[in-house]
């Protein structure tokens, strides 16, 4: 035999090794495939969110040469005196050709009723005021905005526009003497709800959030992680444990509306908390997160290898040393991973606080825990039941703005992951 | 357990020749306990060990084994894989208390204390009787912390130059001081294999034990790592009993003055070291030491 003998068996392996690589070439092509699908998916929400929401951060705004008319200031209290009066007053004396009822009061609607409360609060501050004649940048009504944002169609027939031809003529006017003007939105983000959509702000809500999640937090991270390292490191194995842990995965399965009924329920109807704010949601939402915190707990302490328990118990650590001092450190980032991502489902949660009252219309920004609030998902669910062709932009606006809170919430997460992990 | 125990019965019988004792040994059932070969026991011991069973749930792991450990001598457990070596060990420490479902019976002394006790509390007993494991284990922390980790829960220091002195006494015992000195403050888990596990000799040594266990302690190191803790045990038995689990009798051979051969959890001969691998008296013995099987 000169030939070396072939081995029969690398044959064999040599004619399945086209099959295998083709399988493994069409496993990672689906992958890819799907990958691409899913950031396709995430650029179209992106980009409708962005592209319909993006203008809600730029405020119209017109410019009037009020009279602070002393007649007006005879009460003792300043704000009493008749703010939109005045107004009325400077639009008039702008256009003194309006005289119709009717055209009058299509005059006077181009200014937003948010106007007057500017005008109050710079009495307020500045009497000697009183007398002099100003020039102040007023808020213009949300049509006018909508029109200059290119929202409300000028070619149309004039039945089918919220703002009528002479309207359009004024605003012309006034946009050729630059008294017209769209800055930055601040009043977005410093205002609480309204039902002018140009007075209409999301800062109430955001506050309304805060102290939420501020409840929810304090209460759902170390009850979380209490129950997870008793049920995990100190509680005997037995059929109870077992039911608890079945009960706890239940919980997280289920749906958030359900923690609303039964927060109404207990803590509303039961211990007579103040319905509509954020200590009622808070609670709500600590049961809802609790089993979440629980779960992805457990699992970072499962997670630590038992060599490190070992070490500790064999040298003569006590159990509770043990826990604190070598498994707690290895087990925290993914606990506070959990809590995170917990706090993050929290902030999206809409329904729950439906049932508590919190969907209510709250203009007011809360002080505190126990004032009425509304909170970013439900102010959402709100303005995007509005009819206002205004508030269709501002709900995109606030998705937007809940969308950088969660993506901050989640950066933090990587950040806290990062910082605690320990390397072996 | 059952199964394995016939199949290394007949491996016996196709190699072994001395019939009389092998039929002793077939017709001996795993449940009733045999009879320890040799001199287990010792005048003034540390430790005794009478009558001790543990069951891993149903299952019986060890059968009635009766030994003594005497001070400072190292004493080398050697047997096939799943005997119940490491199952013993760890009840001289209670560390089966950490597994579940794991019932150990029996008596165990530590200088005359039962170590069951209801008044003995198994921090202290853990900190006399310390444990070194298969795979080295530091704490992802400094080398200063892991050797300080036990004095400081212990509390038997007062002050931060009692606690340097104890991590260098017990680097130096562990022969670890002088690679070690200059990056205390770095990661153990960044020694190489040989170094942690001396640093976790270190480590056990930190709290003064009365006894060391070493749960095949060179299993994954190399052979000059493995030299330098062979080394470490003979200058440690001085100080401590040691009791040693090994899978290299050569090892055995080295470093210990008794060993004990354990068998589908039984202890069948214990004996001086020489005379284990030079007469062994049992069958079973002689068969793993010669390399029949195991
Ligand atoms: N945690 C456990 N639960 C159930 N059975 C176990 C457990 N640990 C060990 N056993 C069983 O007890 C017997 C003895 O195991 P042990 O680990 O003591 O063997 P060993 O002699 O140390 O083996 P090796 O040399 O491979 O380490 C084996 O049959 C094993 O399957
Ligand atoms: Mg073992």
């Amino acid at each position: 035999m000169d030939q070396p003998a072939t081995n029969p068996a690398i044959d064999k392996v040599n004619r399945g090794l086209k099959r295998r690589y083709r399988a493994e070439r069409r496993f990672r092509l689906c992958g890819a495939t799907a990958v691409f699908a899913a950031l396709c998916f995430l650029f179209i929400l992106f980009f409708s969110i962005v592209s319909s929401g993006y203008k809600a951060f730029q405020k119209t705004f017109i410019q009037i040469d009020v009279f602070f008319d002393p007649a007006e200031f005879t009460n003792e209290n300043l704000a009493t005196a008749n703010f939109p009066a005045l107004i009325k007053a400077s639009m008039s004396s702008r256009f003194p050709e309006v005289t119709a009822r009717r055209d009058k009061k299509d005059l006077y609607y181009l200014i937003s009723p948010g106007a007057s409360f500017q005008l109050m609060k710079l009495i307020k501050n500045n009497p000697a005021l009183i007398g002099q004649k100003e020039r102040i940048w007023v808020s213009a009504n949300d049509d006018v905005d909508m029109l200059l944002k290119g929202n409300i169609d000028r070619t149309r027939p004039e039945s089918e526009r919220r703002i009528n031809d002479k309207q359009l003529a004024w605003l012309d006017t006034l946009a050729g003497e630059g008294k017209i003007k769209k800055t930055f939105n601040m009043a977005f983000f410093t205002l609480g709800d309204s039902r002018e959509p140009e007075q209409a702000g999301i800062w109430g809500a955001t506050c309304g959030s805060f102290y939420t999640l501020l409840i929810t937090l304090s209460l759902s991270f170390p009850i979380g992680v209490a129950a997870a390292v008793y049920l995990e490191e100190f509680a005997p194995k037995n059929r109870w444990t077992d039911i608890i842990e079945v009960n706890i995965n239940n919980l997280a399965a289920v749906p958030s509306i359900v923690y609303g009924l039964l927060g109404l329920a207990v803590f509303i109807n039961f211990f007579g908390m103040p319905r509509s704010t954020p200590v009622v949601g808070g609670l709500v939402l600590t049961l809802m997160t609790l089993p979440i915190i629980i779960i992805a707990s457990r699992a970072s302490l499962k997670s630590v290898p038992p060599s490190i328990r070992e070490a500790a118990l064999g040298i003569g650590a006590s159990k509770m040393q043990m826990v604190a001092h070598h498994v707690l450190p290895l087990a925290l980032p993914g606990m506070l991973t959990g809590t995170i991502i917990g706090m993050a489902h929290a902030l999206g949660e809409t329904a729950p606080l439906l049932m508590v009252g919190m969907v209510a219309f709250i203009v007011d920004i809360p002080q505190g825990f126990t004032d009425p609030a509304t909170v970013l998902p439900v102010q959402i669910y709100l303005w995007s039941d509005s009819p206002e062709r205004a508030f269709m932009e501002k709900t995109s606006a606030a998705i937007m703005v809940l969308l950088v809170f969660l993506f901050l919430m989640n950066a933090v997460a990587i950040f806290l992951r990062k910082r605690f992990e320990i390397k072996w | 357990m059952e199964s394995l125990f016939q199949t290394a019965e007949s491996g016996i019988l196709a190699t072994a020749p001395k019939e009389k004792i092998l039929s002793e040994v077939t017709s001996k059932t795993l449940h009733k306990a045999r009879e320890t070969v040799g001199d287990p026991f010792v005048e003034n011991p540390r430790m005794t060990c009478r009558e001790v069973n543990v069951y891993y749930g149903e299952k019986k792991a060890i059968n009635n084994v009766n030994i003594d450990i005497a001070r400072h001598e190292v004493i080398a457990m050697i047997g096939p894989s799943g005997c119940g070596k490491s199952t013993f060990l760890r009840c001289l420490n209670r560390m089966n208390d950490t597994i579940e479902g794991c019932r150990v019976t029996g008596d165990i002394r530590l200088d005359g204390m039962d170590i069951h006790d209801r008044n003995v509390d198994v921090v202290p007993l853990r900190a006399r009787v310390g444990m070194v494991f298969q795979k080295p284990n530091p704490f992802p922390k400094s080398i200063f912390d892991n050797v300080a980790y036990g004095p400081k829960i212990h509390g038997l220091v007062q002050n931060k130059s009692e606690l340097e002195e104890i991590v260098e006494a017990s680097l130096k015992k562990a022969g670890l001081w002088e690679e070690a000195k200059d990056r205390l403050n770095q990661p153990g888990t960044g020694l190489s294999g040989g170094q942690q596990q001396r640093l976790c000799i270190a480590r056990a040594i930190a709290v003064s034990p009365e006894v060391i266990l070493m749960d095949e302690p060179c299993s994954a190191l190399d052979p000059i790592a493995t030299a330098k803790i062979e080394e470490l045990i003979a200058e440690l038995c001085e100080h401590y009993s040691i009791v040693i689990v090994t899978h290299s009798m050569q090892q055995a051979a080295r470093v210990s003055q008794r060993t004990a051969y354990f068998h589908l959890g039984d202890l069948i001969e214990v004996g001086k070291t020489d005379r284990i691998f030079t007469n062994p008296r049992h069958q079973l013995t002689e068969d793993y030491i010669t390399g029949r099987f195991g």
